[in-house]
């Protein structure tokens, strides 16, 4: 590891990708044309449920100015016996929800898609395609799906010997939680709800796909992974990957939702029917009714603790909406709730229940914060019956280093300690509060990830750098990847450039998700420029015709690494890359790397809140997050995250919902009714970074970008109940709602 | 109706388009004047990422028919900047990382921009009703309203 | 594809005759905040837009020789913002008229559009059935006046004639200690359609009520006069009993539905809540005045 001067890391320097965003420069993925392009459109199911019995195109397909027509015929079919993973996702899912095949499973799922010379003339061919639908029963809400008698979405998921709509099970156990329980001297147990939440990004998904007359492919795409993107389209359409291109546009937020795809391989096929350069847009309503939102969820949870306020057993049952088809978040739900606790007796399960709801997709931090919903609550109550201060009943149970949890890992050095001091130190915490004003505070965990990343870290031939790395950056990550390679070679951060690279010019990287950018991207950068620094010192030394070794990297410069070495007057990146082609040809490295040792991210959230008791509105008065944020690289980014997780949890907890009418159809795809904060409904977002290095990362990073999406339920849902002394069970806590349970109480 | 034929004046330049009856300024804008910079997040006026203004005024580009550009006057993100020179509230916006995504930004500025010719001096609480209309899911708007209140009293120190 | 066609006409006598000729198939475009909307999500595929924003008429507001007001009916919520009087005098119809949306919207949205989209929660209308405006329309038969509470007839519809369209709204002069206020319950600060509105413009003298006038909207198919509600005010010392009775006539008058934005049993607490909240700013400000 390199001495750090922190010159430019910990330095709140200006993004790169800066001016061009602020000018409305930036291409999104809507932004872009090419010549002759035609518009694809898709028609959706007008069905919760319906077997599709036949499809005729024939009609679309006579329409002047059609080019192409695309049905589930035209995708590559993924046998339901059989598995096909890639990533977290399995195939079999994604190709039924990308385009509708023996059924559809939720209103607006595609069931087929034209290209046309102009959006009117798609959109009136999507009407000319006749579907014969069978319909058929419809299930929506998480209960009813469970029910004996519930429609069956697939008769292939049988769940103990029966079909069923639960399509997966997973448990965490620790000890052994009946022991645990009996040995309590005080248990509370309670059940919650909450409502699925849409990542609300606002740039809807887009596209730009041309198929050239050989069958290669380009594809112009915002997602959270352009490699993703490539492998996807690939397996959806049988073009080999070699064969695809898929270049990484700017993307207008995702949050986890852009890690899958919808539109990409329709519009591959449809411009590879078509000839043409196909652009495909999704409306915001066709956004909320058929891109993912994440689960909603029944669970119940119950901890017992001695009276002195050791918890001495915890265990939960959580059910969480998958959508149509199988893969809800149960991993982060059941893995999450209990691990910010060393808790000696854990059982953690996670049901995964479809219905006929869009299928959910990834959401920061995915299930976490709905396991630390219910386990939050459940220590707020406790500390209450244990007279014991929440902070305080948190401490007394924190996981440290060599803290075993129940999903498995025993914990490094981790500042979950340090969050929850912090947070009790602070003058927030101290504050005096008004009639019907409370205060709640509540932590949480999330694994943050590694995984494969690269990075090619050249020098340019006048002496300046230029870093490619291939994970689109979603809020900043090449400002941050900048301070790094500045810091490493001591030059000014203004001569670096980073550039995102497309498949064809930079080798496999993973997802940006699970908090892994920075943490494994730092990596790639940093070992790519220590190579570089090895080949600028032996050029050097070429130049001085000394040993390599007696060459040192400082300021930016090669200098002799003592008077034994000779005297030299330094040579700097500009005179190396000047002298590049004498010494042995041009300058640069790549790393590619399958990481390791992202260690997970701990938070603790302090929120006030107000009521006003007649008309049940839930204002935030006061927000600050405490973070063990690892290394802030750019701290404002950092920030960033802390705060746009707090916001995003503060909608979950009291105005974002789904709701459905009886047809099983959404009835607030929209921004209007789908109640997103805007800025008069929140205060400033207070963050106190909290800076514990992580031991396995060379700048100590961690990942920070979902852990501030766990702690705000609960500490929103604690604050509520701060204030009124009535406790909601459900989310959202909107104004009817609440004005309900009040007049209940 | 054929396409019709528009006079209009953006960003301080003259100009000419066809459009037809029933398509808005922001098709136009980012269509045919491959004007990107103003978003289209919704395409019913709840979002504000097609924030532009109107003869002075600031108004939602997808809510505004192209006919209506007629004589008028119109503003977008592209002419907020003076050449190389951006505007104090970008400048603010970068040294702040008022943004992380980017997308609802040229909104944003546009409306913020609309507030500080109007109110020089605005208190958090207008701020924040002013910019209501421009949803942003990733900062929270604390950076946001805080490079708007700062660069408000940048500005007022270098008008005195 | 149906074509559409656009006409923006400097005349009344134009507009009133190239809407009337369409025979339906037009609609008047004023801040068109209702109308793209509509028409983006395929709701209405209008064969004619009126656009009638360059007639001066209708985008201009006037003083009356008494002192009441004349408002175009296509004036922005901004443009009426602006007036250097008009929100001293109707400070309730112009916050009303100036929570129709974001700041984005404020500067198209108009009071005739709120009124002609037939949206029962339309904040601008509870203001102005409060304030006792005069509403003057024109069609093929020429011009007359409708109080504006009598211009919806359900939501989304009008009880105007085919061809008619609303010119103006008159404020009356107003008396000595008179003031007004509106309030909606919305779930978020801003962004949202009123799941309540409330509507009030009181007259006091010598600490009574002498006149009373509640418009209660979002909680019926169409924006309500409360009659009840002002009868319980008038004569009163806004004590707790009247102001209670008139909470009660607002409640009783309530024929909420369920849907996505509240309840029945929400909306109809929430109408006393604001009425007694809205009379208590009105008074406030009446005294003041």
């Amino acid at each position: 590891m390199n001495v750090i001067s922190n010159k430019w890391i910990g330095q709140r320097t200006i993004r790169p990708d800066g001016a061009d965003k602020v000018t409305g420069r930036a291409a999104y993925s809507a932004d872009t044309t090419l010549p002759g392009l035609i518009w694809g459109k898709v028609l959706r199911s007008p069905h919760a449920h319906a077997r599709i019995k036949s499809i005729d195109t024939s009609k679309a397909e006579a329409l002047p100015g059609v080019k192409a027509v695309v049905t589930a015929k035209d995708l590559v079919d993924f046998p339901l016996d059989k598995s096909v993973m890639l990533g977290i996702q399995d195939m079999r899912w994604m190709c039924r929800n990308v385009m509708a095949r023996e059924k559809a499973l939720f209103h607006g799922h595609p069931v087929a898609a034209v290209a046309a010379t102009s959006e009117e003339i798609a959109a009136e061919a999507c009407r000319l395609i006749v579907v014969d639908y069978e319909v058929l029963p419809h299930v929506i809400d998480i209960d009813d799906a469970m029910q004996p008698g519930a429609p069956i979405l697939h008769d292939f998921i049988q769940f103990e010997g029966k079909p069923s709509n639960i399509a997966g099970k997973l448990e965490h156990k620790l000890g052994d939680v009946e022991a645990g329980f009996a040995g309590a001297d005080v248990i509370i147990e309670r059940s919650f709800s909450t409502e699925p939440v849409h990542q609300g990004y606002i740039e809807p998904h887009a596209c730009l796909v041309s198929v050239s007359g050989d069958g290669k492919a380009v594809i112009f795409s915002s997602s959270q992974g352009q490699f993703m993107v490539r492998a996807m389209t690939s397996l959806l359409t049988g073009i080999p990957q070699s064969d695809i291109r898929a270049i990484p546009a700017e993307i207008g937020g995702g949050f986890g939702g852009k890690t899958i795809i919808y539109l990409e391989p329709v519009a591959t096929l449809l411009a590879k029917k078509s000839g043409r350069p196909v652009k495909m847009t999704m409306s915001r309503e066709e956004v909320f009714r058929a891109s993912g939102p994440t689960s909603g969820s029944k669970s119940t949870v119950k901890i017992g603790a001695t009276r002195d306020g050791k918890i001495v057993a915890g265990q939960g049952t959580f059910y969480l909406q998958a959508g149509a088809l199988p893969g809800s978040p149960i991993r982060g739900a059941a893995g999450c709730a209990f691990a910010p606790y060393d808790i000696p007796n854990v059982h953690s399960l996670g049901f995964d229940v479809v219905s006929n709801r869009s299928k959910v997709a990834a959401y920061r931090a995915p299930g976490a914060p709905i396991g630390a919903y219910a386990v939050e609550c459940v220590l707020d109550e406790l500390a209450e019956a244990l007279k014991i201060d929440p902070l305080e009943l948190r401490l007394k149970n924190a996981a440290k280093q060599g803290t075993k949890a129940a999903h498995g890992p025993v914990f490094p050095r981790i500042g979950f300690v340090e969050t929850l001091e912090a947070a009790r130190a602070h003058d927030h915490y101290k504050a005096p509060l008004g009639k019907l004003q409370g205060r709640g505070v509540a932590s949480g965990f999330w694994f943050n990830a590694g995984g494969e990343s690269s990075a090619q870290v050249n020098i340019t031939e006048d002496g300046n750098v230029a870093v490619t790395t291939g994970h689109p950056d979603i809020g900043g990550s090449r400002a941050s990847i900048a301070n790094i390679t500045a810091e490493l070679l001591g030059i000014d951060y203004n001569r670096v450039s980073v550039q995102i690279g497309d498949t064809a010019s930079i080798g496999y990287s993973n997802l940006t998700g699970g908090s892994r950018v920075l943490f494994a991207s730092a990596m790639v950068v940093t070992q790519s420029t220590e190579k570089v620094i090895t080949t600028l010192r032996e050029r050097a030394a070429k130049i001085w015709k000394i040993d390599p070794e007696a060459v040192t990297w400082e300021d930016g410069e090669a200098r002799p690494a003592g008077d034994n070495a000779g005297k030299f007057p330094g040579l700097s990146l500009a005179d190396l890359a000047a002298r590049a082609s004498e010494t042995g040809g041009p300058i640069g490295a790549g790393v590619q790397l399958n990481t390791t040792g992202a260690e997970g991210g701990f938070a603790t959230h302090i929120c006030d809140v107000e009521v006003d008791a007649e008309l049940g509105i839930v204002r935030v008065l006061r927000y600050t997050s405490f973070q063990d944020v690892g290394r802030a690289i750019h701290p404002s980014y950092v920030e960033g995250q802390m705060q746009g997780g707090a916001a995003q949890g503060i909608g979950w907890a009291l105005s974002e919902e789904y709701i459905y009418d009886r047809n099983g159809k959404v009835d607030n795809a929209g921004f209007l009714d789908y109640r997103m904060p805007v800025c008069s409904d929140l205060p400033m977002l207070d963050t106190v970074m909290i800076e514990i290095p992580n031991p396995k990362h060379p700048q100590g990073v961690r990942g920070v970008g979902e852990v501030p999406l766990v702690p705000p339920l609960a500490a929103v849902a604690n604050a509520v109940a701060n204030a009124l002394g009535k406790r909601f069970y459900a989310l959202p806590m909107s104004p009817p709602r609440v004005l309900a349970g009040l007049d209940g109480a | 109706m054929a396409k019709q034929h528009i006079s209009t004046t953006i960003n301080g330049e003259p100009m000419e388009f066809l459009c037809e009856p029933h398509q808005s300024m922001l098709d136009v804008l980012r269509g045919p004047l491959g004007l990107t910079g103003s978003k289209e997040g919704c395409g019913s006026g709840d979002c504000g990422a097609c924030s532009v203004t109107l003869d002075g005024r600031l108004v939602c580009a997808c809510l505004m028919l192209a006919m209506e550009a007629e004589g008028a006057s119109i503003t977008t993100i592209e002419g907020m900047a003076t050449g190389e020179a951006l505007h104090p509230l970008q400048q603010k916006f970068l040294e702040m990382a008022a943004l992380q995504c980017g997308i609802c930004t040229p909104g944003v500025l546009m409306a913020a921009r609309s507030l500080l010719e109007r109110n020089p001096d605005p208190s958090e609480t207008e701020v924040r009703f002013w910019l209501a209309g421009n949803l942003c899911r990733c900062t929270g708007y604390d950076k946001i309203v805080r490079a708007v209140l700062e660069t408000a009293a940048d500005m007022r120190e270098n008008a005195a | 594809m149906t074509d559409i066609r656009y006409l923006a006409p400097k005349t009344l006598d134009e507009a009133v005759g190239a809407f009337a000729a369409a025979q339906g198939a037009a609609r008047i475009l004023a801040g068109g905040t209702d109308l793209l909307v509509q028409m983006r999500a395929g709701v209405i595929r209008p064969g004619l837009i009126v656009d009638i924003k360059k007639i001066s008429e209708m985008t201009s507001i006037e003083e009356t020789a008494g002192g009441g007001f004349r408002i175009g009916a296509a004036v922005s919520g901004a443009a009426l913002g602006e007036h250097p009087r008009f929100g001293r005098v109707w400070p309730g119809v112009l916050e009303a008229v100036n929570l129709i949306g974001s700041t984005q919207v404020q500067g198209r949205a108009s009071p005739g559009g709120n009124l002609c989209n037939g949206s029962p929660a339309g904040d601008s209308v509870p203001a102005m059935i409060a304030a006792g405006a005069v509403v003057t329309v024109q069609g093929p038969a020429g011009r007359r006046e409708m109080p504006v509470e009598a211009v919806p007839a359900g939501p989304g519809r009008t009880n105007l004639k085919p061809g008619e369209i609303v010119v103006s709204f008159t404020l009356p002069p107003r008396p000595a200690g008179s003031s007004d206020a509106y309030l909606r319950m919305i779930p978020r600060t801003e962004m949202d359609i009123a799941v309540v509105g409330v509507g009030v413009s009181l007259t006091m003298a010598g600490g009574k009520v002498t006149a009373a006038r509640v418009g209660l909207g979002a909680v019926a198919p169409t924006v309500l006069l409360v009659g009840d509600a002002a009868r319980a005010l008038i004569g009163s010392t806004l004590n707790e009993a009247s102001v209670e009775a008139a909470a009660a006539a607002c409640r009783a008058a309530c024929k909420p539905i369920d849907d996505k934005r509240g309840t029945i049993v929400y909306r109809t607490k929430v109408a006393g809540v604001l009425l007694k909240r809205t009379v208590a700013i009105a008074a406030d400000r009446a005294k003041g005045g």
